[in-house]
């Protein structure tokens, strides 16, 4: 956020501050290793607030639990924040100091009254006015979140929802107040920080508009770098299907059980002419695929980095050669390239790396020696921050210092927009989608071994609902949304509220979830809305004879 | 999917811990339930009150019962589970209504106890189960019997016979406990005016607190809230007070500590799981001077700068538990706890835990663990209590014995009482008198008196008979013979002397005593009462009863010696490396037994 995506703090500032929002997400479940650094902040008496339309394993254990209606989080935000601008507790000095476009952000939310709040979110006004005085009168407090904000239509703006409460309260660029995206996977962040997305170079420099960092980057490359921003996953998708995509290297994704609206994706990767998979293991995309090339493992069989939700830089090294033919990562493009005729030789890991931060600034001090010496290093790692730095936007207090402080950080206005997939008669129930804490989304690393926690695919309903629909737990029924139909068990939780169903998505072989879910999407992250699906739950017809 | 709970296992719950109040705590789901829930508040501390509750209204835990407690107090199941069947009161299979524990321990059993067990169980009484049962810690009335009786109270007997069971177990039954009178020196003219921690035996009445006042009580709390918490402190230092519970620790010492932590809040305990074989003055002291232990804790808690006391008393003492909750009303009444103790401003209330059959909570740690509703297992030391006690918070946790010698300190004042007993063990002792005597109970004596003594006060051995044997300081202790009558029961001969006096057992065996049933009976107590936690004692208790039984039926490992090497490794093991007290000592009387009566050696009187 302003300007470089990632956490702002640091996971030992979780354990040390008081109050941990936890806004669509179940760490708990979803992200367990995080969770421990929650559980040790409870253990010192830090307060724990969960935001879920479920009330999650992470909702159990915390202090307060409000239970939204999906896709209300602009409605709650903004009334926390006009909540916390009446009681007068936003945090003034950092406002005047640190942040600009205040006014008109001010002016935005000041319709949304606790009564309104409640109206929209379903979530009593009470429990709203409390969480928005404990965040803003915590000493330290950060807001954490998940897919639960971010697989929306309108992904950003609740990010900047969420980010506008921090900015008002002044819970950011301070030790053990932050505001911090969980990764769900060891390596998102560094994906990103590489310049793995459409529309960044390494180290967040933009294609479009830094003309200066590209000029940088094709001095090094020797090459022209186009200053147009590539396509998301969901853009090429699109593209296939106007038939101007038609050759994809897909590397390390599962595109064919993993998008929304499955069974177009899989007719669109069918269409392509080229398609070439390079993954562990023979994924149902590789199957597809007109070439496979068998990668070696990221995490024991080559030698590299990983960078994990606070910023950390880790080594990871090379335990086991790869079985096989299976070979590194690096070893196939580099080879890839000598039989396009561009000779890049073959590079090691280190020689990569070094090269990167000759041209990423956040990470120009950060040598191998240095990880390896100080166990790990959180970017940016530079002449300010030679040791790297615990937290992010520390600048912003700098009120003083314009040159130091660099740009302050803008409130944004963001309208509240309810899911695009709207309830109906026809279509009258919500259905999330989520994990669950012994699978890992589609199962490719997850299924294959035995847990008692493997209870299969389901269909998860409120007690009311079950019973309203003369369902039993076990019993199988019929999906249908305004995409696609699909069949799967019951299984009756109270976490859930009439009106509410959840599944996930780690059992594509059984129950393909994403068959029904929306393709709609938030044009700015290109994130499909997975988290909001109209549907309607249908009792099979009983078997002849019963 | 989970079994519900019965009305009756809902109602027993919901009368520790009040009706639930919302759907996410086992009430009925409300509108607001889907959109707000809170973190309960910690209760895991009421999981054994629940389980009490539980078990003695529907006369075992069912998983229904258990999965309604849990939820109510958000403790996992499988955690609820391993605290229930930690304990040997609590039942999770379903069992008899009635269920009486007969003691066919080393008083009792010397006593017709282990021959009463065979007898009721060969009855075949009607829904009654019996359960041979370890020490119950009425000794002096031996034998005992304690009956646990779904939706009635609970009732220890002693000079238990068949009629006494049969008496106890019909659901019209109108038996209750009876006091102990077991304390001879009380009831003789020419002894009491010597009776210092005895003084209000017989004299005042248990149940009323006026009594207790008229009769010398809260002069010591009025005495102490006038010198104030440190010169208190400094009394009871300067008495020398030792801990009567069997590590003999400077009390004032332990207060000092507790009272020099900057942490708070602080906790003050008074310890009266006294399940020692063979030990049950704590029991008198708490049947017949009730209100002498709630004073005493007060002192302690203003003292040590703590706002809550707790007594931790032992599960089998229906009556004693019974008292003392009068006690405390009482106490709270006439505003002697509660928010300004005797308008000191100084705040202070005692809450009253019930242990459930575990010998090892006797242990300060265990104890701990056991009132926090976890499974009574001991902790490691260092952190020692004074800093991380009850919750991790300073603690000071004192015997009621130690307890109740700090009211003579304060109102005697710290010279007279140190000018009493001996310039290493200070004030008088209470001992516990039981097997073969002519007049069994507790005695109070001063420090430096022998142990020929304190047998000869207590009407020698009975009928006249040879004296085969001295079990002193309990199971935990050791034997000494008939030769070493003239050893003095203080804390600084015992530690010359090599032998210990424990809590204050002075268990006497004849001539016809087979000491080696004896051993087993004490090889089974340890075997069976190790809480399996560390593996020396888990194992070792096991091999040691093992390697006696092979002895006994003559079919050893080796050669006798080998066996007996073998028992000594064990014991040396045992002492080494287990984590507390219980595996220390669970070898020290079998072994000292061996040496000084060499048992198994050929020839040898058994």
């Amino acid at each position: 956020m302003f300007g470089a995506g990632g956490g702002t703090s640091s996971y030992e500032e979780v354990e040390q501050t008081d109050l941990i929002v936890l806004w669509g997400s179940n760490a708990r479940n979803a992200h367990p290793i995080f969770f421990h650094h929650v559980l040790k902040a409870m253990e010192r008496g830090a307060k724990v607030m969960v935001v879920d339309p479920r009330r999650s394993e992470t909702a159990e254990f915390a202090d307060l639990w409000l239970g939204i209606d999906v896709g209300s989080d602009i409605a709650l935000s903004n009334t926390m924040a006009r909540e916390i601008i009446h009681a007068e507790l936003g945090h003034a000095g950092f406002i005047a100091g640190g942040t600009t476009g205040y006014d008109e952000y001010a002016a935005s939310v000041e319709d949304w009254s606790l009564e309104r709040g409640e109206q929209v979110t379903a979530v009593p006004a009470d429990a709203i006015r409390e969480l928005a005085h404990a965040y803003a009168t915590a000493e330290n407090a950060m807001i954490c979140w998940t897919l639960g904000i971010t697989e929306h239509h309108n992904a950003v703006d609740n990010v900047l929802a969420l980010i506008n409460l921090g900015l008002l309260t002044g819970h950011v660029g301070r030790y053990g107040s932050g505001l911090n995206p969980l990764r769900g996977q060891n390596n998102v962040q560094g994906g990103g920080d590489m310049g793995a997305i459409p529309n960044k170079l390494a180290g967040f420099q933009d294609i479009e508009t830094d003309p200066e960092a590209r000029a940088k980057f094709e001095a090094a490359w020797g090459v022209e770098i186009i200053p147009k921003y590539g396509w998301h996953l969901t853009h090429m998708f699109e593209a296939m299907e106007r038939g101007e995509l038609t050759a994809c290297y897909v590397i390390g994704e599962n595109p064919a059980t993993s998008e929304a609206d499955m069974d177009h994706a899989v007719h669109l990767l069918e269409g392509l002419d080229t398609l070439i998979v390079q993954d562990l293991v023979m994924t149902k995309t590789a199957e597809m695929a007109d070439v496979v090339f068998p990668a070696s493992h990221a995490s024991f069989e080559s030698e590299g980095t990983v960078t994990n939700s606070e910023r950390r830089v880790q080594r990871v090294r090379k335990a086991l050669e790869p079985p096989g033919e299976a070979r590194d990562d690096i070893w196939i493009i580099a080879q890839l390239a000598e039989r396009l005729g561009v000779g890049w030789g073959d590079p090691t890991p280190e020689e990569l790396w070094d090269e990167m931060r000759s041209l990423s600034p956040m990470h120009r001090l950060m040598s191998w020696d240095l990880i390896e010496e100080l166990g790990g290093v959180q970017w940016p790692c530079d002449e300010e921050y030679p040791q790297g730095a615990k937290f992010l936007h520390e600048r912003l207090w700098r009120f003083d210092d314009p040159e130091g402080q660099g740009r302050k950080a803008p409130f944004s206005v963001v309208i509240d927009a309810p899911p695009k997939d709207e309830l109906s008669e026809e279509y009258p129930m919500r259905l999330t989608t989520g994990r669950r804490l012994e699978s890992y989304n589609t199962g490719v690393q997850s299924g294959s071994f035995s847990s008692p926690l493997h209870r299969g695919e389901t269909l998860d309903l409120s007690p009311e609902d079950a019973s309203a629909l003369g369902v039993e737990v076990g019993e199988v029924v019929r999906i249908v949304s305004r995409r696609g139909e699909i069949e799967a068990p019951v299984h009756v939780t109270t976490a859930l509220r009439p009106g509410l169903a959840f599944m996930t998505f780690h059992f594509p072989d059984e129950v393909e979830t994403n068959k029904i879910t929306n393709e709609a999407y938030d044009p700015k992250s290109g994130t499909s809305e997975f988290k909001a699906t109209a549907i309607r739950v249908e009792k099979l017809a009983v078997a002849a004879g019963r | 999917m989970a079994a519900d709970p019965s009305a009756e296992e809902r109602a027993a719950v919901d009368e520790v811990l009040g009706a639930p109040e919302t759907g996410w705590d086992g009430g009925e789901r409300s509108a607001r339930d889907l959109r707000v829930s809170r973190a309960p508040e910690d209760q895991r501390t009421l999981l054994l009150p629940v389980l009490h509750a539980l078990q003695a209204r529907v006369g075992w835990i069912s998983e229904g019962g258990l999965n309604y407690a849990c939820e109510r107090l958000q403790v996992p199941p499988a955690e609820a589970y391993g605290v229930a069947t930690f304990y040997a009161m609590f039942s999770v299979t379903e069992r008899s209504k009635t269920v009486v524990h007969v003691c066919d321990d080393l008083a009792c059993r010397i006593q017709g106890g282990a021959d009463l067990v065979a007898e009721a169980e060969a009855a075949d009484l009607p829904g009654v189960q019996i359960v041979a049962s370890p020490c119950l810690g009425m000794c002096e009335q031996a034998p005992a019997i304690f009956a646990q009786r779904s939706g009635r109270p609970e009732v220890a007997l002693g000079g238990a016979t068949m009629p006494t069971i049969r008496a106890a177990v019909p659901e019209d039954s109108t038996v209750v406990c009876a006091g102990g009178v077991m304390a001879p020196q009380a009831w003789d003219e020419g002894s009491r005016p010597g009776l210092r921690l005895l003084a209000r035996f017989g004299q005042a009445d248990p149940l009323t607190l006026e009594s207790y006042r008229d009769h010398g009580g809260y002069r010591a709390l009025a005495r102490s809230l006038e010198l104030g918490a440190d010169a208190t402190i400094q009394e009871v230092t300067d008495a020398k007070l030792l801990g009567r519970g069997g590590a003999a620790f400077p009390t004032g010492v332990k207060w000092r500590a507790v009272a020099d932590q900057p942490v708070t809040p602080k906790y003050v305990i008074c310890n009266a799981d006294e399940s020692e074989p063979g030990t049950f003055k704590d029991r008198l002291i708490m049947e017949l001077d009730p209100f002498s232990v709630v004073e005493a804790l007060t002192i302690a808690g203003f003292a040590a700068g703590a706002e809550t006391g707790l007594v931790y008393v032992r599960g089998e003492y229906p009556l004693a538990t019974e008292r003392l909750a009068e006690a405390l009303a009482q106490a709270r009444e006439a505003g002697l706890l509660g928010t300004d103790v005797l308008g000191a401003g100084f705040s202070f209330d005692i809450e009253l835990r019930r242990g459930a059959g575990a010998y090892i909570c006797g242990e300060e740690t265990a104890l701990f663990n056991s009132i926090e509703g976890k499974r009574g297992e001991p902790r490691n030391k260092p952190p020692f209590p004074v800093t991380h006690g009850l919750f991790g918070k300073p603690t000071a946790i004192n015997n009621v014995e130690t307890l109740i010698n700090v009211l003579q300190v304060l109102t005697m004042g710290p010279e007279a009482y140190a000018a009493l007993g001996t310039e290493g063990s200070t004030g008088t002792r209470l001992f516990c008198l039981s097997g073969h005597v002519e007049r069994p109970g507790v005695y109070e004596h001063e420090h430096g008196i022998t142990l020929g003594e304190a047998i000869e006060a207590a009407g020698g051995v009975r009928d006249g008979e040879p004296l085969k044997a001295v079990l002193l300081g309990g199971a935990a202790g050791g034997f000494v013979g008939p030769d070493r009558l003239d050893i003095r029961l203080t804390f600084e001969d015992a530690r010359a002397g090599g032998y210990t006096l424990g809590s204050g057992v002075v268990m006497v065996f004849d001539e016809d005593t087979d000491l080696v049933d004896i051993c087993l009976r004490i090889a089974r107590f340890f075997r069976d009462e190790s809480c399996g936690q560390c593996v020396p004692c888990r194992v070792g208790t096991v091999r040691q009863e093992e390697a006696l039984h092979r002895l006994v039926a003559g079919r050893t490992f080796g050669s006798k010696a080998d066996e007996l090497a073998l028992l000594g490794d064990v014991a040396a093991v045992m002492r080494d490396a287990s984590i507390c007290g219980l595996g220390q000592t669970a070898a020290s009387a079998v072994q000292s037994a061996i040496a000084t009566f060499g048992l198994f050696e050929d020839g040898a009187a058994s």
